[in-house]
């Protein structure tokens, strides 16, 4: 982040000094325990927001998941583990992982190259890159449920703007039923979520491609690296922390799909799009077992927890350590 | 010159190719807009012949549409302002005290960024329940910017950090105390961070589709991502209609970014390389 920081014109005048200060212990002491209470003092206002409307409920979720209760009153039914077992024997819940982790996988091995490879374009002098830089960005600052009426019209079968121009192009036989076939609507939400995802990550990777210092490239060119010889020895190493940092969002973000495909399926059909936010509304909000839907949520976030601090652990944590970041900070 | 735009030729055809898939799907919805559904179901990818402006005008004129505005506008002002003001306060005590606990407390924050907000949603919906806030602004402005804190700490902290330290004592010397420092000079130092996080907290607040959906049972109250859900579901049958509903919706996002554009993505691009 850039900015001027100006002295300000008040300071540096007109100073007067200090009285004579007493330093006995006890005084300092005192100062201590005051310093203490002011810097807590400014933390009072979030602390409370951050506990009362984001660690309790989690607790309470935590809690709730041992009971069978219909969300009112205060639950009673102890149950102990029984709503994980049967999250166990859910093949709507079992599909949902697996669901979540091919949207990862598709992801991972077609969204993010291609945001990558977006990036690596626009990060050349080419004409009109700052209106392509914009275009390919704007997805992102739709919401989700805007994003999903659009594509749910533009995928609607037969009259749809996809089936109308796959027809009059005489490939109908690519057209079909998108969000309403059981075997595409996963690939069509994918193809709405690259849409709308795929120039955040191209953004952050141009940033990261920015930091890289101009002469590394030129020393390569002299060592007689060609394009591909630079961009795998030393565009993507240096633009690993990155990458890594887009693959966590990225991760974080499939685990918790939840307006898309409410909007454009509701998880249909028949399940098969299910995610496991939307399992946990179905039965949290339409089906009043909230014992049960509240066992999802612990899934979730033990899912997130354990992914985070995996990922903290073993692949995040090279970036404290590697020359890389040292390299990126000095490049800033 | 022209063998560098013979090289180039493919490159640009690559551009151009990705931006046709990303513009179309839009200006198809503003073209729509301007059908009416009978024509736009015998004409669907051609130019309006004649030009509606009925749909557009007919949603303007109707005052639903303006209330879902001002709604999601309130609600993500009010957001954004509270969620600045607290996470100031909170990222001015990390950046400039040594305090015992500063770390412990530093690292509960950040872990408020791991988690999806569909794991509280439950209960928190429960919570807000016992508290009297469903069909209330409050119970929406209130758990997004709590949400929202983790994020604009740890880049308001890393924006107060770079104030040199000589700026501070000598504002102590001229008799401010933390609070007069933190509102005279940071603060004022600060515009271009404030600036930055309240732009994301007002496009996340914009966006919000979930809570809303939980909090709000009644129209009174609805965000624009609501009204367009149920606009569809409602006018399913007059599809130009929609589209234009959904251009009309997408223009104040759209709008904002235009203006906030630099702001916006140096902001998520700092956020996630800070976090």
């Amino acid at each position: 982040m850039t900015s001027t920081f100006l002295p300000d014109k008040r300071t540096g005048t007109d100073v007067d000094l200090p009285p004579p200060s007493e330093d006995h212990a006890r005084g300092r002491a005192r100062r201590r325990a005051r310093n203490w209470l002011t810097a807590v003092g400014f933390q009072v206002p979030a602390l409370v927001l951050f506990i009362v409307l984001v660690l309790l409920p989690i607790l309470f979720a935590l809690y709730a998941a041992f009971f069978r209760w219909g969300g009112f009153g205060m639950p009673s039914d102890y149950v102990g583990v029984d709503n994980f077992t049967r999250l166990l024997d859910d093949p709507v819940f079992l599909g949902d992982l697996w669901r979540c982790l091919v949207l990862v996988l598709l992801s991972l091995a077609l969204q993010l190259p291609f945001a990558l490879a977006m990036a690596v374009l626009l990060n050349q002098k080419t004409r009109g890159r700052a209106v392509y830089r914009m275009l390919f960005f704007a997805p992102y600052v739709l919401s989700e449920a805007i994003t999903g009426v659009l594509f749910s019209m533009i995928f609607a079968p037969d009259d749809g703007l996809a089936d109308r121009v796959l027809g009059g192009v005489g490939l109908d036989g690519l057209g079909g039923e998108w969000f309403a076939d059981p075997s595409m609507v996963m690939a069509t939400l994918f193809l709405v979520m690259t849409w709308k995802y795929f120039g955040f990550h191209m953004m952050l990777y141009l940033a990261g491609l920015q930091s890289i210092p101009a002469e590394l490239n030129e020393a390569a060119l002299i060592d007689g690296a060609g394009p591909w010889q630079r961009f795998r020895n030393v565009t993507l190493p240096l633009l690993a922390p990155t990458l890594r940092i887009s693959v966590f969002l990225s991760v974080i973000g499939a685990i918790q799909l939840f307006d898309l495909v409410w909007v454009v399926t509701q998880g249909g059909p028949d399940h098969h799009s299910e995610t496991m936010a939307v399992t946990m509304f179905q039965y949290g909000f339409k089906r009043y077992q909230v014992g049960y839907a509240s066992a999802i949520s612990v899934v979730m976030f033990g899912i997130s927890l354990v992914f985070a601090l995996a990922y903290q652990r073993f692949v995040l944590r090279r970036d404290l350590e590697g020359a890389t970041t040292t390299m990126r900070g000095d490049g800033k | 010159m022209s063998r560098k735009t013979a090289r180039n030729l493919p490159l640009h055809l690559v551009l151009v190719a990705v931006g046709a898939a990303m513009a179309v799907p839009l200006i198809y919805a503003l073209l729509s807009g301007f059908k009416s559904t009978d024509q736009l179901s015998r004409n669907p990818i051609g130019l309006p012949d004649p030009w509606v402006t009925g749909n557009y005008t007919g949603i303007l004129g109707a005052g639903d549409f303006w209330r879902l505005v001002g709604n999601s506008t309130l609600i993500a002002v009010a957001t954004a302002v509270l969620v600045v003001a607290v996470s100031a306060l909170s990222a001015f005590s990390f950046a400039r005290f040594a305090f015992r606990g500063r770390e412990v407390l530093f690292t509960l924050f950040t872990m408020g960024l791991m988690f999806p907000f569909a794991v509280a949603a439950l209960p928190l919906f429960l919570l807000l329940r016992s508290m009297g806030l469903l069909d209330n602004p409050l119970g929406v402005i209130l758990p997004q910017a709590a949400f929202g804190l983790p994020m604009t700490i740890i880049i308001l902290r890393g924006f107060f950090r770079q104030i040199p330290g000589e700026l501070e004592e000598a504002a102590t010397l001229d008799g401010c105390g933390p609070l007069g420092f933190f509102w005279r000079v940071l603060l004022p130092m600060a515009r271009p961070a404030l600036g930055t996080v309240s732009v994301l907290a007002v496009v996340t607040s914009w966006n919000n589709f979930l809570l809303p959906l939980l909090v709000f049972t009644d129209n009174t109250w609805w965000t624009l991502p609501i009204g367009v859900q149920q606009y569809q579901g409602q006018y399913s049958a007059d599809t130009a209609r929609v589209f234009a509903y959904l251009v009309l919706a997408m223009v104040p996002a759209l709008a904002f970014y235009s203006v906030a554009e630099r702001q916006l993505v140096g902001g998520l691009t700092a956020g996630a390389t800070k976090g």
